[in-house]
């Protein structure tokens, strides 16, 4: 057993766990935090990710004790309140769900791609980008729709920092 | 997964020692990108994880010139996005950004594929054809000396990458075929003109024993650096993977598709 410490969403969260707890164990079942997914076993899917130290990560692929002294934001951060962030809102004015359990992983995979392309973010790109996030209803075309629009709306450049973090 | 216990040195020697301590059960960790998905399918269970992530020896990017130098817990991120390896061999840079997805590139280094070299592994191909370097705590070896065979390495049990270091060839060029499934390379070639003149030629994805050099393009390029100078040859299917995504047959084909591919992009 280990002690970890890290900030959750602004908060330093501690807990003992186990070495080979997985990060996603952590927030989901030390920390409650079950937006966070777990759909493969293979690393493939995507949604599990979440952000450490600003940089989309597979929580699913990584120990708790690995990000013991990191910063992770997870979906349950992104939102202001009941303002859903500009991503969140995208995804839900461009339908960019069906069942909704590939979507924390989406959204937080947009949101680290926006960071970085910015405004200038071209749908070939988000296509390759969302190689590591699969989703099995949409087809991915409103996925796709909901972060082109996003991106265009942050009007920001490339390499801004991530809003949240 | 198995049980485990977690170590952050933060130096190199510390690293080594608790290597040491593990009497062969233990494992350096660096990204995860490889070892974790393993561990979680039960197929290794190391008893201590030795996390290479807090070594600042181990990390960063040095460019002087034509000499490239990448510290062996370097992530691909860091690779495909550093300016001066873009300026100077850019076609590097391209292969780090096509390796897995974002999330696996944020967390998974130079050092962690080397030294699993994974038959499909990307960076392997290019440092074969460019001649690196790879550097341990101990020795420097050529990446034709270090890479053995599929899963094999020159790498002894105590022994760490810290780097890889290669001079940037006169023009490079990577064109990688995914499986569009696992999207790793079902044939992957780099292609090199070296400084000196003489040209490599790295294929990775496709081969029955890891990444190799295709010496007979690297014979006929050495006169002229075009695609038609590889009309005449074909590669031996023997030495050809074969499995549910493509005969030996196809592979050998693909690996001179991809060839070509790869010298028409070549900058
Ligand atoms: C979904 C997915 C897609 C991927 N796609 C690709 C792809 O397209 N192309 C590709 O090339 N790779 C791909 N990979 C693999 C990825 O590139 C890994 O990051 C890489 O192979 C291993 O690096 P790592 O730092 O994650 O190593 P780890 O998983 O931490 O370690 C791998 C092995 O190397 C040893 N090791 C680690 N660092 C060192 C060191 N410095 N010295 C000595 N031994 C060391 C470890 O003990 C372990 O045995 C993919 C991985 C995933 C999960």
């Amino acid at each position: 057993m280990s002690k970890v410490s890290m900030t959750v969403n602004g908060r330093t969260m501690t807990g003992d766990v186990e070495d080979r707890t997985l990060l996603v164990h952590f927030l989901r079942d030390t920390l409650g935090l079950t937006g966070t997914h777990v759909g493969c076993d293979t690393s493939q899917c995507g949604a599990c990710v979440v952000h450490v130290d600003g940089k989309a990560v597979k929580s699913c692929t990584m120990l708790a004790a690995q990000a013991s002294g990191s910063s992770v934001t997870t979906i349950e951060g992104l939102a202001k309140g009941q303002e859903l962030h500009p991503v969140q809102a995208a995804f839900k004015e461009h339908h960019g769900l069906q069942c909704g359990y590939c979507t924390p992983g989406m959204i937080m995979t947009a949101v680290d791609m926006i960071g970085r392309h910015g405004a200038s973010l071209d749908e070939e790109t988000v296509r390759e980008e969302l190689d590591g996030n699969i989703c099995r209803c949409t087809g991915y075309h409103n996925i796709v729709a909901a972060i082109l629009s996003a991106a265009k709306s942050s009007g920001s450049q490339a390499e801004q920092p991530i809003a949240a973090e | 997964m198995y049980e485990t216990s977690y170590q952050r040195p933060s130096s190199i020697d510390e690293a080594i020692k608790l290597l040491g301590d593990g009497e062969g059960e233990a494992k350096l960790l660096s990204g995860g990108m490889t070892l974790i998905p393993t561990m979680k399918q039960r197929l290794a269970m190391p008893s201590v994880l030795i996390d290479l992530r807090h070594i600042s020896d181990l990390k960063g990017i040095s460019v002087d010139g034509s000499k490239i130098r990448i510290g062996g817990a370097t992530t691909h991120a860091e690779i495909a996005r550093h300016d001066g390896i873009k300026a100077a061999a850019p076609s590097f840079a391209y292969l780090a950004g096509l390796i897995g997805d974002p999330a696996v590139r944020h967390m998974g280094t130079i050092g962690g594929s080397v030294a699993n070299f994974d038959p499909a592994a990307d960076y392997p191909a290019a440092l074969l054809a460019i001649g690196a370097t790879i550097h341990t705590n101990t020795r420097e070896l050529s990446a034709d000396e270090f890479f053995l065979g599929m899963f094999e390495t020159a790498l002894e049990e105590n022994e760490i990458v810290t780097a890889v270091s290669f001079e940037a060839p006169q023009a490079g060029g990577w064109e990688k075929f995914r499986n569009p499934a696992s999207r790793y390379a079902m044939c992957a070639v780099f292609v090199a003109k070296r400084t000196d003149g003489s040209v490599g030629v790295g294929v990775t994805g496709a081969g029955n024993n890891g990444a190799f050099r295709w010496t007979e393009a690297e014979s006929a390029l050495s006169g002229s650096f075009d695609g038609s100078a590889l009309d005449g040859l074909t590669v031996d299917e023997g030495a050809m993977m074969s499995d549910i995504h493509g005969t030996s047959a196809y592979r050998a084909n693909l690996t001179k598709v991809v060839a070509k591919r790869a010298l028409a992009k070549a900058k």
